[in-house]
């Protein structure tokens, strides 16, 4: 099988398998506990927190572990929302965010917040300008993502960071999910106070996450008990899981340098599907070279999933959390597109890795498909 | 220099088994299980059959589990998801003195948002009076949260009979089970709770892992949102790989926890007799007669805890003073004052030692003999 939905989630790295098989079973002890068996564990968690801040260049206190990416976006949103809600209740995103940064907006606008859903253009990119417009004076958060999970499109963090700097009462929050290991960000930029970083989605493992969380910010946090992750993320820490996604975190900026041949084969699918009449690629040109979004005429996207997967391909439909329901992407709407596209996408999702050679059993997958089904259609 | 293991209620190593079941999941399925595709259904029935077999373990229904990243954020949501989700019939939960820190820390974070909170006390064997829970029942009581086991000292709470008595009133029912799964049979129909919390890491699974068993009837607030993973109770990619640890954990624990009952009410019992043979003056705190098998907390009168853990350490014993999550700062433990009063000198002289599978009796005899100078010296030191 060739795996092409690597926005879901990713194989593991076996260094990262090697790594949580050592340290759960040789490290099991409670790091909070005093004797020196928690000791060494705490160690290792004192560890993997520095060498995430190094490789980042964050300090090692601004590395919070959590459970994942939605827990992350959850504390970031949720966290600031709480905390700073005297300041005022108003917090700017966009119509193209993940779920669990949409829904957690939306539970706000319930609790007597205000939330801006800014727009994005055709190709999937907010308007540095609309962000700068949108800022009130009662502004407390802008909540904005790196790489769109569904479409790819790349929303200028840097350039953003530069604005939100200058509002000092602002904190600036990038969902980075799909964009680690492959489009660099600046931690460090002092516009920028929270990042979200999910571990399988980077060749780590599931349940293994953190919020770079900026050492000037409180955060309320989502759950109360223990004082472990210095009170803002309580209950027995995850050890294995910690050191494994500092090893993911590694490895996926080692890889990094590959990044820049999925171009290469980006274009080499664009060209094949550029041949169909009946196919809208619903990616930007200028997005991730990683993540490719088309939709075919006439084709549900389950039929196609399924074909593809008849000929050995695995492709999925806009995004896992909610592939069960065959609405529209509500990314695909914000970015114009009919109705008939936005419910018929497939997405293409390649690892920092991929070969010409899996490109190439897509394309010829995809072209079977295409000339069975005009058979079909005489 | 080998260690002796004896914080088994702070957490557990991997059973074997589990460590084998996770490389297997590990290296063969990694799917998202939303995904529509092979590698999606593939995840999809491992997590099924997980909770199926964890369900079956509490006499629940498939549909009733909540998988949680562990028995915190469980507690969590079960106290701020029920709370939120009955405000309109009313603002009054209750609770114990003696609870773990993470149904505590929610229930006064409630309370600085105006609900009303009675925090029941317990008598010296650490047991709640149900006449006292009677008394304190309201009309606008919402919630009663009340902890199977306590964690520091072993003592059993009489869940089902708290069940029974509220079987009539409007007030959901919660118990935090962490301490109790790996010990007690849980039958959640029976004890007739309509809220349970498990983690794994304390019955020999991995961490990072837990569940809140809901029953049905039951609507929550919902704290985590995103996805629809959970039925929309707790979103967030499924953590397969530590779920079907957890699976393995309590397949395990089904066929073997009563002989680990067995196993530790020998250890314990060995522990007694030969501290008793190094003829050492010591009281256990709590309820003889009321505790479960595997923890002990004892008074060592005259020595000074945080000293005794040190020496303790050094002589390749780990125990806790009680809590991990607390153990940091040795603050006096929550429970031993909410049995004995602030002023009593046990609050500053108790240890807990918890047992596990791996744990011999002749680790206990190596145990009380090294114990036996270490509290002579500190004796000599006050
Ligand atoms: C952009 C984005 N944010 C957040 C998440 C949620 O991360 P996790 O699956 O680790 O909860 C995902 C993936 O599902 C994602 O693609
Ligand atoms: C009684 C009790 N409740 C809750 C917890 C918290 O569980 P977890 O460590 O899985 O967050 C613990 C253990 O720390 C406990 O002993």
């Amino acid at each position: 099988m060739i795996y092409l939905d690597n926005s879901a989630t990713t194989k593991p790295h076996e260094d990262v398998l090697k790594t949580f098989h050592t340290v759960s079973s040789k490290y099991f002890a409670n790091p909070s506990s005093i004797h020196r068996m928690g000791g060494q564990v705490e160690d290792l968690l004192t560890k993997s927190r520095q060498q995430i801040a190094d490789l980042l260049g964050v300090g090692s206190q601004e590395v919070v572990f959590t459970s994942g990416g939605t827990e992350s976006n959850n504390l970031a949103i949720k966290g600031v929302a709480e905390q700073y809600k005297n300041r005022g209740k108003h917090i700017i995103t966009t119509q193209i965010e993940h779920p669990s940064v949409l829904e957690t907006c939306r539970h706000l606008e319930q609790m007597g917040y205000e939330i801006t859903y800014l727009p994005v253009n055709d190709k999937g990119e907010v308007s540095v300008n609309d962000v700068k417009e949108a800022i009130r004076p009662d502004t407390i958060l802008i909540t904005i993502m790196h790489v769109n999970n569904e479409i790819g499109s790349v929303q200028p963090i840097e350039k953003l960071a530069e604005i939100v700097e200058q509002y000092p009462t602002v904190l600036f929050h990038v969902d980075h999910v799909q964009g680690f290991g492959k489009i660099t960000i600046p931690y460090g930029h002092k516009g920028i106070d929270l990042i979200t970083i999910s571990g399988h989605k980077i060749h780590g493992l599931k349940g293994s996450a953190c919020l770079i969380k900026k050492q000037h910010i409180s955060l309320s946090p989502l759950q109360h008990g223990g004082a472990q992750e210095d009170r803002v993320r309580p209950g027995t820490e995850n050890v294995a899981n910690a050191v494994s996604l500092a090893k993911a975190i590694r490895l996926a900026l080692e890889e990094q340098k590959n990044y820049h041949q999925l171009q290469e084969l980006n274009q080499t699918i664009r060209e094949e599907l550029k041949n169909y009449l009946q196919v809208t690629i619903n990616s930007p040109k200028h997005g991730a070279h990683h993540i490719l979004n088309f939709s075919v005429q006439n084709f549900k996207p389950e039929v196609l999933i399924h074909a593809f997967s008849d000929e050995g391909v695995v492709v999925s439909t806009k995004s896992a959390c909610s592939s069960r329901q065959n609405e529209a992407s509500h990314v695909l709407k914000a970015c114009g597109k009919t109705d008939e596209d936005a419910s018929a996408a497939v997405r293409v999702s390649m690892n920092a890795n991929q070969s010409q050679d899996d490109i190439n059993a897509f394309i010829s997958a995809f072209k079977k498909i295409m000339s069975k089904y005009e058979k079909v259609m005489g | 220099m080998s260690h002796i293991y004896l914080d088994h209620a702070a957490t557990t190593p991997l059973h074997e088994s589990v460590q084998e079941q996770m490389t297997s999941v590990m290296q063969n399925h990694f799917g998202n299980p939303s995904s529509i595709h092979f590698f999606g259904r593939d995840s999809r029935k491992l997590l099924d059959q997980a909770r199926t077999t964890i369900a079956k373990s509490i006499n629940a229904p498939f549909t009733s589990l909540i998988f949680t990243s562990g028995g915190t954020e469980a507690n969590n949501l079960a106290i701020f998801g029920s709370a939120y989700a009955n405000e309109q019939y009313g603002r009054h939960i209750i609770t114990t003195q003696i609870e773990h820190h993470a149904v505590l820390h929610p229930c006064e974070r409630l309370e600085s948002e105006g609900f009303d909170v009675t925090y029941l006390p317990v008598d010296e064997t650490g047991q709640v009076d149900l006449n006292q829970l009677k008394e304190a029942l309201r009309d606008d009581t919402i919630l009663v949260t009340i902890m199977s086991v306590n964690n520091e000292v072993g003592v059993i709470q009489p869940i089902q009979e708290i069940g029974e008595l509220l079987e009539e009133h409007q007030a959901v029912f919660h118990t935090d089970a962490v301490q109790a799964y790996g010990v007690q049979q849980i039958d959640v129909q029976e004890m007739k709770v309509d809220l349970l919390t498990a983690s794994s890491h304390k019955i020999y699974g991995p961490k990072g892992v837990g569940f809140l068993y809901k029953h049905e009837k039951h609507h929550l607030k919902q704290q985590v949102f995103g996805g629809e993973q959970e039925r929309k109770w707790r979103s967030g990619t499924e953590n397969t790989l530590a779920i079907a640890g957890f699976e393995q954990a309590v397949k395990v624990l089904m066929e073997e926890r009563e002989s680990r009952n067995t196993h530790y009410q020998a250890l314990f019992n060995e522990l007694i007799a030969q501290l008793e043979k190094q003829e050492m003056e010591f009281s256990i705190n709590g309820d003889l007669n009321n505790r479960v098998s595997n923890i002990v907390n004892i008074s060592f009168p005259k020595t000074e805890v945080e000293m005794f853990l040190t020496n303790l350490d050094l002589a390749g014993i780990a125990v806790s003073s009680g809590s991990a999550c607390t153990a940091g700062s040795i603050d006096p433990s929550h429970v031993l004052k909410a049995m004995y009063g602030e002023e009593d000198e046990r609050l500053y002289n108790s240890i807990r030692f918890s047992f596990g599978i791996h744990n011999t009796l002749d680790e206990m005899k190596q145990v009380a003999e090294k114990i036996q100078p270490i509290v002579e010296r500190l004796k000599s030191l006050s």
